[in-house]
C-alpha cells in the first residue's frame, strides 16, 4: 500500500498542491476578497470559452484558444525580431572588447526598463510612420526590445567562452572569417545562444499581457484587461491560467530544443 | 646549407604584474630536413613557447625563424600541429575534423579526392572503423590518433608536436608513439617536438635539446641519438648507448630542477600552463 502511495507521488503531490491553493481561493472569495468570484462561479462564467475555444462572437469575444493564438502570433513576430536583432549584437559583445565598452553600460541601463515603459515609447516612435499599424507595431517594439537582452547576453558570454583551442586549430588551417565564423565560433556558441533563445522566449511572452493591455489589441492579455473593465471577473482567472500553461509549454519546448545543442 | 628550420636567437617577453618577464632569450636551433628534434626541460621552462613561436600562434619578440627558406610570419597550414589536447572540434566527426584542413590546403582538389586522403591517414592511424564518430564517442588515446592524422594529412613543411602523448596512460602512449614514428619515418617530414619524457625523447629523436630552466631560458645541452633507423623500441632500450644517454638527460634534467626548488613543487603539466609555458 505504502509502495502504490509513493509511486504515485508525482501525481498525487501536485494535485494536493493545487487543492491546497483552490482551497485558499474559496476561502478568500467567501470572506474577505468579496468581488473575487470564487472557483465554482469562475468555471461556470467561463465555460462558453473553454468549450468553443475557437468560437468568434466578436472582435473582444472570441474562445480562449483562438486568443492564445492571437497573442502567440504576436509573440512569434517580436520574438523573432529580438534573436534576428540580438543573436548579431551578442557576437559583437562578445568578439569586440571596443563594442562592449561603448554597449555594455547603455544595454545594462536599458535591460531592466519595463515593458510599460516602452509601449508608450514605441506608439510615439510608430505614430508618423504611414502605412502601419501603430499599436501592432509598438507591441513588436516593446515585446522584441525586452525580451532580446537574455540573448545578447548569453551570446556574448558563449563568444568570450569559445576555448582557445578551437581558435587555434582556426588559425593554423588559416580558415577565411566565413568559415572560422560558420565552421567553429557559432557552434561553439550554439548551447549559449539556446539558453538565450529560451530565457528570451519567456520574457517575451510575459510582455505580451503588457503589450495587449495597453494597446487594446486582441488576445489573452488583451481580453483579461477588456474583462476587468467590463466588471466581468471570472475570466481574469481563466486568462491567468492560459497564459501560466501556455507560458509552461513553451519553456518545457524549448528547453528540449536547447538539450538536442547541449550534447551536439 | 641543408638547414630546414633556422631558429635565430629567439626571444620571449610576457608582460606580468612584476613588468615585463624573459621566458626565453638567445635561443639557437637549425633543423635539417627530415630530422626529428625533441626539446626536453621543466614544466614551465619555456619549450612550448619556442614550438608556439614556431607554429606562429606566439608572437615573437625578437630573432627570428626561418623554414624552408622563408621567415615565418604567422601561423599556417605548413605546420601541422599535433597539440597536447587533442584539440578536435566535437560538433564534427574524426573525418570532418581532417577533412576541414584538407579542405583549406587541398582547395583544388576534387572532394573526392580530398575524402580519400582523409580516409587514408585516418586508415593509417588505425582508425578506419571509427572515422564517423565524433570526438565523444572516442577515447582520449583514439582523439590524439586523429589529431595526428589531421595533422599528416595537410602534407606540412614540418610538424610541430606539444607535449602530444602527454595526457595518455602509458600504454596508449607507446602505442601512439610507435604510430607517429611510422608516420614519420614514412612523410620523411622535419619534426620537432616539445616534451618532458625522457624515454620518448630518446624513442623518437635524431638529436634531442635540453633546455635550461627559466625565466630566461635557453639551450643548455645538445644530445646526439644516433639509434639505427627503423627503430623498435625493445632494440633502442638494448641498445649500449641507451643508459648512458638517459642517465646523461636525468641528470641534466636534476640539475637544473636544483637550481631553483626541489622537483616536488615543479607543478605537474596541464594544457594550460603547457601553453603560457
Amino acid at each position: 500500500m505504502k509502495e502504490t502511495l509513493r509511486k504515485l507521488d508525482f501525481l498525487l503531490l501536485p494535485l494536493l498542491g493545487a487543492a491546497v491553493i483552490t482551497g485558499l481561493w474559496y476561502f478568500s472569495s467567501a470572506t474577505w476578497a468579496g468581488d473575487l468570484p470564487n472557483p465554482t462561479k469562475t468555471w461556470t462564467e467561463s465555460k462558453p470559452y473553454v468549450l468553443d475555444p475557437f468560437g468568434k462572437r466578436g472582435e473582444m469575444d472570441q474562445g480562449i484558444l483562438r486568443f492564445t493564438w492571437l497573442s502567440l502570433i504576436l509573440v512569434a513576430k517580436g520574438y523573432s525580431i529580438a534573436l534576428i536583432l540580438g543573436t548579431p549584437i551578442g557576437f559583437f559583445l562578445g568578439l569586440s572588447k571596443t563594442f562592449t565598452k561603448a554597449f555594455d553600460p547603455i544595454i545594462q541601463i536599458l535591460r531592466p526598463v519595463s515593458p510599460l515603459a516602452w509601449l508608450p515609447l514605441g506608439m510615439v516612435l510608430f505614430a508618423k510612420v504611414k502605412g502601419v499599424n501603430i499599436s501592432e507595431m509598438a507591441a513588436l517594439f516593446t515585446i522584441a526590445l525586452c525580451s532580446m537582452w537574455p540573448t545578447v547576453l548569453n551570446t556574448a558570454v558563449g563568444v568570450r567562452a569559445i576555448p582557445t583551442d578551437y581558435m587555434n586549430v582556426a588559425r593554423v588551417l588559416k580558415l577565411s572569417r566565413w568559415k572560422t565564423l560558420t565552421k567553429v565560433m557559432i557552434p561553439a556558441t550554439l548551447p549559449y545562444m539556446f539558453t538565450g533563445f529560451r530565457l528570451s522566449l519567456g520574457i517575451a511572452w510575459l510582455v505580451i499581457v503588457a503589450a495587449e493591455m495597453l494597446t487594446g489589441r486582441p488576445g489573452v492579455g488583451g481580453f483579461l484587461w477588456q474583462q476587468y473593465n467590463a466588471l466581468v471577473y471570472e475570466q481574469i482567472i481563466l486568462c491567468i491560467l492560459t497564459i501560466g500553461l501556455v507560458g509552461f509549454v513553451l519553456d518545457r519546448l524549448m528547453s528540449v530544443v536547447e538539450r538536442r545543442f547541449k550534447t551536439a | 646549407m641543408n638547414d630546414y628550420l633556422e631558429i635565430f636567437n629567439l626571444k620571449k617577453v610576457y608582460p606580468s604584474a612584476k613588468g615585463p618577464q624573459t621566458i626565453v632569450q638567445g635561443f639557437n636551433l637549425k633543423l635539417r630536413k627530415g630530422e626529428f628534434v625533441t626539446v626536453i626541460g621543466h614544466s614551465g621552462c619555456g619549450k612550448s613557447t619556442v614550438l608556439m613561436m614556431v607554429a606562429g600562434l606566439s608572437t615573437i619578440t625578437d630573432g627570428g625563424i626561418v623554414l624552408a627558406g622563408k621567415e615565418l610570419d604567422g601561423p599556417g597550414p605548413d605546420r601541422g600541429i599535433v597539440f597536447q589536447s587533442p584539440s578536435l572540434l566535437p560538433w564534427m566527426t574524426a573525418k570532418e575534423n581532417v577533412m576541414l584542413g584538407i579542405e583549406q590546403v587541398f582547395f583544388t582538389a576534387e572532394k573526392e579526392e580530398r575524402e580519400l586522403i582523409a580516409e587514408y591517414y585516418l586508415t593509417v592511424v588505425g582508425l578506419a572503423d571509427s572515422m564517423h564518430k565524433k570526438p565523444g564517442e572516442l577515447s582520449q588515446g583514439m582523439r590524439q590518433r586523429v589529431g595526428i592524422a589531421r595533422a599528416f594529412a595537410l602534407k606540412p613543411k614540418m610538424l610541430l608536436l606539444d607535449e602530444p602523448f602527454g595526457m595518455l596512460d602509458s600504454l596508449t602512449r607507446y602505442e601512439l608513439q610507435a604510430v607517429l614514428l611510422e608516420l614519420w619515418r614514412k612523410n620523411k617530414i622535419t619534426a620537432m617536438m616539445v616534451t618532458h619524457d625522457v624515454d620518448e625523447a630518446l624513442y623518437l629523436s635524431d638529436r634531442i635539446v635540453c633546455m635550461t630552466d627559466g625565466p630566461e631560458a635557453g639551450i643548455g645541452d645538445i644530445l646526439e641519438v644516433n639509434f639505427p633507423r627503423p627503430r623498435d623500441r625493445k632494440a633502442v632500450m638494448e641498445h649500449p648507448d641507451y643508459y648512458r644517454l638517459r642517465a646523461h638527460l636525468i641528470e641534466f634534467l636534476e640539475v637544473h630542477a636544483h637550481k631553483k626548488k626541489p622537483a616536488s613543487t615543479v607543478p605537474a603539466a596541464s594544457p594550460a600552463v603547457a601553453v603560457a609555458a
